[in-house]
């Protein structure tokens, strides 16, 4: 047999017939042309590609157009404060606190909620969804109410936690578990379907029991499908994290941008917003780290 | 002792509005032990499903198969199967793969890889233990599909379409390493396949099979895969006039189905 591996299979580009000096094709039509991706794979998935570059670029034009428009004063400050304002603002409030707590304290609150919630969804609702997965039982009994929950904005039952669970901190983590949860159990339950019925077939030719099965087989090959519904739960962490220090919260940055929106603060509000966006965002690079690490053969076979 | 296939028939239930589909009708079928048996027939006829019966993944409407005495009541060891793609784990890489079945039966790692080893060896995979199996060619995977199977010393290799994904060269390199380990290790197998060529080169019993019900039609004794294994070139016995013959009336027999079908 041949012994050629993926990146053998390489084919020399086209080379392009001699013929008379044309006008080059215009700037889009080159960006939208299907290129060589990597050696070995002229026509790559479409969608293939580096993006860094653009993605740099986009924020640079959206930090240049904000600071344009603000020291030109087309808005009012109070509306869109400039940019220089913000990192400013950061600086005394990294010097002095907010409220009187110092804003590390803000962050780790924060963080320590949506954490402990998001690794309380996974410890019981990726256990939970494998289980939904591979049981009618488990289906039948808990699929309703995940349903029926899922689709309620945490800001309608925020009133309810509160009044079961009190205004401490119980509260808090549950109502972002509660967001955290429902993408985990679905994600989890969608990847026991991943598996192969070859790949299940082989395992049991080679006796092994129902649980083998799904120690050996279903459950790793669920692994892009889990990590996914991490990554997509965790956002829902976030975006729930302000409803959740909405009452009866005195630290957090949820509290922080709150508190500060009802004395017009805005610059105040759009660090927060920043602080959040960016530790997510870290967050979901480490996530697609571990992605590449732990699954590298996602969608190769 | 060997495999016994007597009075099988599988029918599959109506579902969704479809009528119910007799799938197979009547099979009996012998597979002796060290034999090489060879399934063909038109799409549609039945194979995969004997396949899967003898695998043990399906149980037969009525009838009954045995395995050396034995009643065949779900899948088990001794009988392995290599499918056609999508069964090698990725997560896991050559050497893992292949010693698969053996940590399924709790042998030790130490144990198992020096089986999984010899295995690899035997396929011509040295060297590539430790590469991820998602990033070899086809025709490797197909080996590590075959070396995996081979590792629990089953006494039935069951192959569906295993070399149908392969180009040509690599197919027929694959035939022959495929007859050489039947030769060296005993196996009796059951090779499913939809090439006339790749059955009469390889089967010391060729089954030709017809669809709606799926039955067996004809049976044909080989001496082509011996001749190979005797020192004969491959591309020597495929050019012989009884092959090419017998290739004619095999092709014949199978264009006839697929007119009645159409
Ligand atoms: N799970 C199933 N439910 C209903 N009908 C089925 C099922 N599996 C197979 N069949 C039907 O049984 C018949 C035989 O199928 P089978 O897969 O055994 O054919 P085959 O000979 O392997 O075909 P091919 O050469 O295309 O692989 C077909 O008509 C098929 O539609
Ligand atoms: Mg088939």
């Amino acid at each position: 047999m041949t012994d050629k591996t993926a990146a053998d299979a390489h084919v020399e580009p086209r080379a392009e017939p001699q013929r008379a000096p044309r006008p080059s094709p215009g700037l889009i039509a080159r960006m939208s042309r299907a290129r060589p991706t990597k050696p070995g794979e002229i026509y790559g998935v479409p969608g293939h590609g580096n993006t860094l570059w653009l993605s740099a670029f986009s924020i640079g034009l959206f930090f240049f157009v904000w600071w344009g428009v603000t020291a030109i004063g087309w808005v009012k400050p109070l509306f869109i404060p400039p940019p220089m304002a913000i990192v400013t603002k950061f600086i005394s409030i990294w010097n002095t606190g907010f409220t009187g707590t110092p804003f590390l304290e803000h962050l780790s609150i924060s963080t320590f909620r949506v954490f402990s919630a998001f690794i309380l969804a996974c410890v019981i609702g990726l256990p939970l969804g494998l289980a939904m997965g591979m049981s009618p039982l488990m289906r039948g009994l808990f699929d309703p109410p995940i349903e029926f929950y899922r689709p309620i904005p945490p800001l309608a039952y925020l009133p309810l936690m509160i009044i079961w669970f009190g205004i401490g901190e119980t509260s808090k983590i549950l109502l972002i578990f509660l967001s955290v949860f429902a993408p985990i159990v679905l994600g989890a339950r969608a990847g026991v379907k991943s598996a192969a019925i070859e790949q299940i077939h082989a395992a049991y030719s080679f006796g092994a029991s129902r649980w083998q099965v799904m120690r050996y087989v279903i459950m790793p090959s669920a692994m892009p499908e889990i990590l996914t519904a991490m990554r997509v739960g965790i956002g829902f962490g976030w975006t729930t994290l302000v409803a959740a220090e909405m009452v009866a919260a005195t630290k957090g940055l949820g509290y922080m941008v709150l508190s500060a929106s009802q004395f017009l603060q805005t610059p105040v509000v759009i660090m927060g917003i920043f602080v959040i966006a960016i530790i997510a965002f870290a967050f979901d690079l480490l996530m697609r780290f571990v992605e590449r690490r732990v699954v590298p053969w996602k969608g190769r076979m | 002792m060997g495999l016994t296939i007597e009075n099988v028939s599988v029918v599959f239930p109506a579902a969704n509005g479809r009528p119910p589909v007799s799938a197979l009708s009547e099979i009996n079928l012998q597979i002796d032990d060290r034999e090489f048996v060879v399934a063909l027939g038109a799409s549609g006829c039945g194979k995969s499903t004997l396949l899967n019966l003898i695998a043990g993944f399906l149980a037969p409407t009525s009838g009954e198969l045995t395995l050396n005495g034995r009643r065949v009541e779900g899948p088990g060891a001794d009988r392995a199967v290599v499918f056609q793609k999508h069964a090698l784990l990725p997560w896991l890489n050559v050497i893992d793969n292949v010693a698969f079945g053996l940590q399924i039966q709790g042998i030790s790692r130490a144990k198992r890889y020096e089986t999984a080893n010899k295995f690899v060896g035997l396929l011509g995979l040295d060297g590539f233990q430790k590469s991820p199996v998602y990033m070899l060619s086809g025709g490797m995977q197909q080996r590590v599909g075959i070396a995996r199977a081979l590792t629990c010393d089953p006494d039935v290799l069951l192959m569906d379409e295993p070399l149908g994904a392969l180009d040509a060269l690599t197919r027929e390199k694959a035939q022959e390493l495929i007859l050489n380990i039947w030769d060296n290790t005993h196996k009796s197998i059951f090779f499913i396949t939809h090439s006339v060529e790749e059955a009469l080169f390889m089967g010391t019993k060729l089954v030709v099979m017809s669809p709606r019900p799926g039955r067996i039609t004809h049976v044909f004794d080989l001496p082509f895969s011996r001749q190979f294994l005797d020192g004969q070139s491959a591309r020597e016995v495929k050019a012989a006039p009884e092959f090419i013959r017998l290739r004619e009336d095999v092709l014949k027999i199978i264009f006839a189905d697929e007119e009645a079908a159409a």
